[in-house]
C-alpha cells in the first residue's frame, strides 16, 4: 500500500497540466492513494480541478495569503507538515522549475532522499530516470527508505483524465513560515500561442535564424498550424527569444505529437528535451546536422525559403 | 570578511559522450576528461565578478570527491579563487550527504552567500543547493540569471517556467545559478602558475562530522531506446504529403 501525496502546481487561477502528469505516474504505483495537496490564496478552483483527476483520493487545501506566490522557502515548510500528517510512502512534485525549486527543500526537512525525474516506475520504490543529460539511464532502488521525495518528468506520463470526484478537505497548519524571501516579480512575454509544455504541435526554431527579427518566421509559421513555439539553448542565448522558449536540457522536456525544429543541430542536450516527441521533423541546410539523425522526416535546406512554401502549402489543404 | 562560498563538482567534461559500461553496472568513465562541472563555473565567475565589484572579500571555493578533484579545485585557484577546500572522499556522495557537507563548510567559513550551479552534468540531480538552504534555514534563489547585491539584501532573478521572477533575499543565502548568468573568462598561463602557491585544504568527510551514507541504491545503468533514423525527403512537396500520410496535419 503507497500512501502518495503531490503537490500541486498553479498560478494561482489555474491548475498546471503537470499536476495531472504526476497523478499519472502515481497511479502507476500499485495499490496506491493518491492526495494531492493545493498551497496558495483563494484556490477553490483550483482544488476542484484536482478534486476531477481520475486516480485521486482525496484534496488538501492550505489557504493562506503566504501562499499567494510559490516561495519554496515559504511552500517547503508546510509540504514537509503536511507529509508527517499521515504515513505516507511518496511526496510527488512536477519536475518543473516549480517542483525543482520546492522539492529538495521538502527533501531536507524530512531527512529523506529525492529522486529527480522519474520517468518510469519499476515497483513502488523502484524507478528510471535519466542521468547524463539523457545519455544513460539509471534505475535506482530506495526500499529501504520509509518516505522518498521524487519530481516527476511530466513528458514521460500521459495526463489523468477527469471524472474523479475526491473530497476536498481544509487544512490549517500550525508552521513558522520564514519572511526571508520575498516575491518582487514575475515577468512573461505571454502570448494566446499553446503553452510549450502541452502543445500536441511545437514549431522550435535554433541559431540559424540569424536575429530576434527573423525568428518571427517561427512565431508565424507556428500561429499558421496552431503550434506552440520553441527555441534552441543557442537561439536563446543569442537574444532571438525568451528564456522560457528553451527546450532541451536545462530548459523544457517535452512530448508534442509533432515536432518541428527549424535551424537547430540537434546537441545531445537539445535532443534529450524532444525524445519523447512522437514525430520530428528537421529542416536544416547542412546535412550533416546531428539532427538529422534521430529525425523522424528531414529536409536540407535554406529555411528561409522552405518555410513560406511548407506555409502556403499548408494553408492550401 | 565578506566570503563568497562556491561548490566546485569534478564531472566529466561536457563534450564527452558517456555510456553505460556493457555490463549495466556503470557509466564508463574511464580515462574520460574531467572538468568543474560548467555551471559551478558559472557561479565561481559571478562570485570573482562581485568580489572584483568590491562587493566581497574573499572567494572560497570548496569540492567533494576524489583526490584528484585537486586538479578541478587548481583550475579554480586559477580563475581567481583566493583558496580552497577539497572534502576528500572515494565514497559516493548523494546530494542530501553532499548539503550536509556544505553545511559544515559554511559553518565553519561563515560565507554571506554560497554559490553553486543549479544541476552538475553527471547526475542531473539539482538538489544540492535547495537542500543546503533548507539545513541552514536561509533564503535560496534557485537558476538565477542575475544576482545584485546591496547591503544584507540580494535582488536575484531566476530563470522559470514562467519567465523571469525577480525575489528579494535576505543574506546569507544560497543562489544556485543558471547558463545565461554570465561567461566564464578562460585561465591564462600565469594564473596557473599563480594557482599552485595559493592554498588548498584537504579534509575529510568525518572532519565535518559527516558519514556519506548512499540511500539511494543503483540498480542498473543502460543506453536509452535509440530514435531510428527516418526518411530524408528531397522537397516541400514530399514533406507535406509525408506529413498528411501520417495524419499529422
Amino acid at each position: 500500500m503507497s500512501q502518495i501525496l503531490i503537490v500541486a502546481e498553479h498560478d494561482g487561477r489555474q491548475l498546471n497540466p503537470s499536476t495531472a502528469k504526476c497523478v499519472a505516474c502515481a497511479a502507476g504505483i500499485s495499490g496506491a492513494a493518491v492526495t494531492v495537496a493545493v498551497l496558495g490564496q483563494n484556490i477553490g478552483a483550483i482544488a476542484q480541478a484536482a478534486a476531477q483527476l481520475a486516480g485521486v483520493a482525496r484534496v488538501w487545501t492550505v489557504d493562506d495569503a503566504a501562499n499567494a506566490q510559490p516561495l519554496a522557502t515559504v511552500l517547503a515548510p508546510q509540504l514537509a507538515a503536511l507529509a508527517r500528517k499521515e504515513a505516507f510512502t511518496h511526496v510527488f512534485g512536477p519536475s518543473t522549475t516549480f517542483g525543482k525549486d520546492l522539492m529538495p527543500r521538502v527533501a531536507a526537512l524530512l531527512d529523506v532522499p529525492q529522486v529527480s525525474d522519474i520517468m518510469a516506475v519499476e515497483a513502488p520504490k523502484v524507478f528510471r530516470r535519466p542521468i547524463y543529460a539523457g545519455n544513460v539511464i539509471i534505475t535506482i532502488d530506495v526500499s529501504e527508505e520509509p518516505l522518498v521525495v521524487g519530481t516527476v518528468r511530466t513528458a514521460s506520463f500521459d495526463t489523468a483524465a477527469n471524472g474523479g470526484s475526491a473530497a476536498v478537505e481544509a487544512v490549517s497548519l500550525d508552521v513558522v513560515l520564514p519572511a526571508y524571501v520575498r516575491f518582487v516579480a514575475l515577468v512573461s512575454a505571454g502570448s494566446d500561442r499553446p503553452d510549450l509544455q502541452t502543445a500536441r504541435r511545437v514549431v522550435s526554431g535554433g541559431r540559424a535564424l540569424g536575429s530576434e527579427e527573423q525568428f518571427k518566421l517561427v512565431y508565424d509559421f507556428a500561429d499558421s498550424i496552431g503550434a506552440a513555439v520553441g527555441a534552441s539553448r543557442a537561439a536563446v542565448d543569442s537574444g532571438y527569444a525568451p528564456n522560457e522558449l528553451q527546450v532541451g536540457q536545462t530548459g523544457k522536456i517535452i512530448a508534442p505529437d509533432l515536432y518541428i525544429a527549424l535551424g537547430i543541430s540537434g546537441a545531445i542536450q537539445h535532443m534529450t528535451g524532444i525524445k519523447d516527441a512522437k514525430t520530428i521533423v528537421a529542416i536544416n541546410k547542412d546535412a550533416d546536422a546531428p539532427i538529422f539523425e534521430s529525425a523522424d522526416l528531414g529536409l536540407v535546406g535554406d529555411l528561409f525559403a522552405i518555410v513560406p512554401e511548407l506555409k502556403a502549402r499548408l494553408a492550401a489543404g | 570578511m565578506k566570503r563568497i562560498l562556491v561548490g566546485i563538482k569534478r564531472v566529466v567534461d561536457y563534450n564527452v559522450r558517456v555510456r553505460p559500461r556493457p555490463d549495466g553496472n556503470g557509466v564508463a568513465t574511464e580515462g574520460a576528461k574531467m572538468s568543474i562541472n560548467p555551471f559551478d563555473e558559472i557561479a565561481l565567475e559571478e562570485a570573482l565578478r562581485i568580489k572584483e565589484r568590491g562587493e566581497a572579500d574573499e572567494v572560497v571555493v570548496a569540492s567533494i570527491g576524489v583526490a584528484d578533484a585537486q586538479a578541478q579545485l587548481r583550475t579554480a585557484l586559477a580563475m581567481g579563487a583566493d583558496r580552497a577546500v577539497l572534502v576528500q572522499t572515494d565514497a559516493h556522495v548523494q546530494p542530501l550527504d553532499a548539503a550536509r557537507i556544505f553545511l559544515a563548510l559554511a559553518q565553519r567559513e561563515q560565507p554571506f552567500i554560497v554559490m553553486m550551479g543549479k544541476q552538475a552534468i553527471d547526475d542531473d540531480a539539482n538538489q544540492t543547493g535547495q537542500m543546503l538552504a533548507a539545513l541552514w534555514d536561509r533564503p535560496q534563489a534557485t537558476f538565477a540569471s542575475k544576482v545584485e547585491l546591496s547591503g544584507d539584501v540580494a535582488r536575484v532573478t531566476r530563470e522559470v517556467d514562467a519567465g523571469l521572477e525577480t525575489l528579494e533575499i535576505d543574506l546569507p543565502a544560497v543562489v544556485t545559478v543558471d547558463l545565461r548568468l554570465n561567461e566564464p573568462r578562460y585561465v591564462k598561463l600565469p594564473d596557473i602558475m599563480k594557482a599552485k602557491k595559493k592554498p588548498l585544504e584537504t579534509l575529510a568527510p568525518a572532519d565535518l562530522g559527516v558519514t556519506p551514507r548512499p540511500r539511494v541504491k543503483a540498480l542498473r545503468f543502460e543506453a536509452p531506446p535509440v530514435r531510428q533514423k527516418g526518411v530524408v525527403v528531397k522537397d516541400v512537396a514530399e514533406l507535406v504529403e509525408q506529413l498528411k500520410q501520417r495524419g499529422l496535419v
